[in-house]
């Protein structure tokens, strides 16, 4: 099984360590080399620094095809930009974005995307601690139907730019890799 | 018309005061406070301080009765955002995105924005027709579906040199509008016959671009 996570923060790190101890393929990717710093020594996936909402490094990443894509950056839109990506061009089969705006997380599981809300989670956790009735919201909405785009033309519409170089796998800077076990760094 | 602008950049605010001048009905929604009230001093009460990708101050905004919602920030993922949740969520029935990296008009087209703007693909596009390249130049997308208006100048050693244009080959999907010789557009006829330095006007799909490039450029090596 393979996994494509886009943010390495601490939900980020966090699962792509318990995945990989899991025995799936793990594949991370963060914008900052020291948000590689979260990850475990033993750490057996690929962490990739470069722009996950960027098709073209998705792609030379190798994150085509993946069983699960879970975009976990700090920015709402962002997420969702990715998360479309991964469903509409790079044939991601499941996809959770995380999506802290209650309204934006919403429409988006109309639109066919899994959205995490911290803030429906953290606001049901405090009520629920409480012992306050919950808000109807949940924290992770599943998707309504299949994924929706108006836009017509089939996906996937580039090609190539799988095979080539992704700069190799690198060492040293910033101390990211040397301490990752069987895991790689590469620079996109 | 009622448009809702996001994005108090220049393009947001020249497009704001363009609007209000011709007479629309505008608010313009910019999330930095200190932009938001150097614009309002200048132009009022329509500029909302508010981040325009957040569902809340959407509707606030009155994107629900929006006639076009125009995002034009600088970054493209909000763009995009703010164009499906006026869409999607508030029936917006016609969305404008700004796009800064080229790379992501197709997604956009393909995710439902109604219409593309690129200033990166126009300037582009503007540089590459100064300069005499054995390519097809891309003049200008279309707003409807993929479609893009696109030249090819005959040099010497194009297959279409010498042959009637309506002859040719053109994949589906794609037509040839017209011709520009000598400076003069001329609209094809059945007997006319291509010739070097004519500039052949077409209109397609990307994905015709390589029939296209076959049957008017022919092959070259990298120009």
């Amino acid at each position: 099984m393979k996994a494509v996570i886009v943010g390495c923060g601490r939900v980020g790190a966090g699962l792509a360590d318990e995945l990989d101890r899991a025995g799936w393929q793990v594949l991370i990717i963060d914008r900052l080399s020291a948000a590689f710093d979260r990850l475990p020594s033993g750490f057996g996936g690929t962490a990739l620094r470069g722009d996950g909402t960027d098709e073209d490094t998705l792609r030379r990443a190798g994150a085509e095809g993946a069983d699960l894509f879970l975009a976990l950056t700090e920015g709402d839109n962002r997420n969702i930009m990715a998360a479309q990506l991964g469903i509409e061009a790079l044939g991601a089969r499941q996809t959770i974005s995380k999506v802290n705006d209650p309204v934006r997380a919403e429409a988006y599981a109309h639109l066919g995307i899994a959205t995490l809300c911290r803030t429906n989670l953290m606001m049901t956790a405090v009520l629920v601690h409480l012992g306050q009735a919950s808000p109807a919201r949940p924290g992770i909405q599943a998707p309504e139907k299949p994924h929706e785009h108006v836009g017509g033309a089939a996906s996937g519409a580039q090609v190539g730019g799988v095979t080539g170089g992704v700069g190799g796998v690198t060492g040293g800077a910033g101390g990211v890799t040397g301490t990752r076990g069987a895991g790689t760094t590469m620079e996109a | 018309m009622f448009v809702l602008v996001v994005g108090g950049g220049k393009v947001g605010y020249y497009l704001t005061k363009e609007l209000i001048d011709s007479g629309h009905e505008v608010a313009l929604m910019e999330k930095d406070r200190g932009r938001a009230e150097q614009i309002r001093d200048e132009i009022g009460s329509v500029v909302i301080a508010q981040d325009g990708c957040e569902g809340k101050y959407l509707h606030e905004a009155g994107a629900n009765r929006a006639d076009i919602v125009a995002a034009v920030t600088g970054d493209d993922e909000d763009n995009l955002v703010i164009c499906q949740m006026a869409k999607h969520h508030f029936d917006v029935p016609r969305t404008i995105a700004r796009v800064n990296n080229p790379k992501n008009e197709h997604l956009f087209r393909h995710l439902g924005v109604d219409e593309i703007i690129s200033p990166t693909r126009m300037i582009l596009g503007s540089i590459e027709q100064d300069i005499p390249v054995h390519e097809l130049l891309h003049l200008a997308a279309l707003g409807v579906g993929e479609l893009e208006i696109i030249e090819a100048h005959l040099q010497p050693g194009s297959p279409a040199i010498g042959r009637i244009a309506l002859d040719l080959t053109v994949p589906s999907g794609c037509s040839l509008f017209g011709v520009i010789r000598a400076g003069v557009p001329t609209p094809l006829h059945t007997d006319t016959v291509l010739a070097e330095g004519d500039k052949v006007i077409a209109i397609g799909r990307p994905d015709c671009e390589e029939a296209l490039r076959a049957q008017l450029i022919g092959e070259f090596a990298e120009a």
